[in-house]
């Protein structure tokens, strides 16, 4: 599932497994877990948190086969419900953490799991293997508004968003760097895992209050903690699920 | 007025035909909104959008002498705002329209015309003839509430939409490139019209589901639905 270790001064959640790393509430209660216990570390000065997968896949998204896997559509409909919300409180957990995070990308992110990297601070992708793909329209899907909200937040361009977005385009970490949604490209797995904990490294040395940190971040994300509340493309506004061509 | 036909390779072209400033009135306003429908109606997995113009101007924006010859100031002004709310709903189509939308600006796109333009997905321009421009701080115009809105969702660098807004700057092919405002500039009609059919085709080539493209292309720019009036409602009920 998920480890949570110290490295110096630097934590790294790593996510474990040679599998795609889907977003089900397994993995998402597992890594909300080790945020729990991240948060009871003292916050000033301000530790910082490092974020990567093993294998092929940084996260491959929801576990839509899981969803699917019942012959109950309304089942069908919670599961949906359920991950959802269990991913906007991660999203929630992150953009509230008491320190600086870093995600190390080293495989694929798509949809979902690209989501869940731009929730953090800085983004460092391995050069030779490994998309940034918001894959929903070509799964047939529509990109709920949380996903919209953190690219507005993080991607400033909207050409570079229309081209996430709207050519559902499969990003290596040289395009992405070039519309300015990866800070920094790293050589093999192990060098881009390295070059996020010497900028953890060097972020420590600031001594910063991780509250105040926080709460600065809190400001700055705040469109997309205004959507965290629902998620237009599991529920209608009155709290029931949708029959939905999920 | 325009044109709707549609390619073997199922692409529209909507074509603003006439030699003349394609000046927005309502008759043609209100023939493009019927094209546009008419797109929609006949919309499949796999459609393309393609609006284009003949002559010296893509559009010159709204149609001015006809709100000056209602006789007196106030009434042209109601003729004025009378055009504003009309071009809403074509740009409320355009960002509802159920498959991927490319403008080839033939030659001028000023005010209402350049909002035209940008109310698609992708823009090409020509790199020789034709220039972008925001008129109206030249001509004594304040912008309507949902031209902002657009020109914010889609143009990204505040410098960029200040010095179209506030400048009335003239903005050629190679510039607007740079500016962030279109894709690409073209040498001549020629390269325009292939360039455009050749991104036409591979977009249609990957048959996207044109309810969900639509769906998508809403919630990437929430604001301008909401002043467009195409809220929330609409995209729960669909589901």
């Amino acid at each position: 599932m998920c480890t949570l270790e110290k490295r110096g001064n630097v934590y790294i959640l790593t996510l474990t497994g040679n599998d795609e790393h889907r977003l089900n509430p397994t993995l998402l209660d597992s890594i909300r877990s080790a945020l729990r216990r991240l948060r009871s570390e003292p916050t000033s000065p301000s530790s910082v948190l490092i974020t990567t997968a093993h294998g092929k896949f940084f996260s491959n998204g929801y576990d839509l086969s899981w969803a699917r896997s019942t012959t109950s559509q309304s089942t069908t409909s919670s599961r949906y419900r359920m991950m959802s919300s269990k991913l906007r409180g991660l999203v929630s957990d992150l953009i509230s953490l008491p320190m600086p995070t870093i995600a190390a990308i080293t495989g694929h992110a798509s949809a979902a799991g690209m989501a869940f990297a731009l929730c953090h601070d800085y983004v460092i992708m391995r050069r030779d293997r490994g998309f940034l793909y918001m894959s929903e329209l070509d799964i047939g899907l529509v990109v709920p508004a949380l996903f919209v909200a953190l690219m507005e937040c993080k991607i400033g361009s909207p050409k570079a968003r229309r081209d996430v977005v709207l050519t559902a385009a499969k990003l290596t970490a040289e395009m992405a760097v070039e519309k300015g949604i990866v800070d920094k490209v790293g050589g093999s797995a192990e060098e881009t895992v390295e070059a996020a904990v010497r900028l953890g490294e060097e972020m420590f040395k600031r001594k910063w209050d991780g509250q105040v940190y926080a709460k600065n971040r809190m400001v700055v994300m705040g469109k997309v903690l205004d959507e965290l509340g629902f998620d237009g493309t599991v529920e209608e506004e009155n709290g029931k699920g949708i029959g939905s061509k999920l | 007025m325009c044109t709707l036909e549609k390619t073997d390779d199922n692409i529209f072209v909507l074509t603003l035909t006439g030699d003349d400033e394609h000046r927005l009135n309502p008759t043609l306003i209100g023939s493009i909104l019927s094209a546009l429908r008419d797109a929609k109606e006949q919309a499949t997995s796999g459609s393309v959008l393609i609006t284009t113009s003949r002559g010296k101007f893509f559009s010159n924006g709204f149609d001015l002498a006809w709100a000056q010859a209602a006789g007196s100031k106030p009434k042209a002004i109601e003729r004025l705002h009378h055009m504003v709310e009309l071009l809403k709903p074509v740009v409320a189509e355009l960002i509802s329209l159920p498959m991927p939308t490319i403008a080839a600006i033939n030659g001028h796109a000023a005010a209402g015309g350049l909002i035209l333009a940008l109310s698609h997905d992708y823009v090409y321009m020509k790199r020789d003839r034709g220039v972008l421009y925001m008129s109206e701080v030249d001509i004594g115009l304040t912008i309507p509430d949902y031209f902002n809105v657009l020109l914010r969702a889609k143009i990204g660098s505040p410098s960029a939409r200040r010095d179209v807004l506030l400048r009335g700057a003239k903005v050629r092919g190679d510039e607007a490139v740079s500016m962030g405002i279109v894709e690409g500039a073209h040498d001549n009609e020629e390269r325009l019209r292939e360039a455009t059919m050749s991104h036409g085709k591979q977009l249609a080539s990957r048959k996207w589901d044109g309810e969900v493209y639509k769906e998508i292309r809403k919630g990437l720019y929430p604001e301008l639905c909401v002043v467009l009036g195409l809220g929330e409602a609409e995209v729960i009920a669909k589901l």
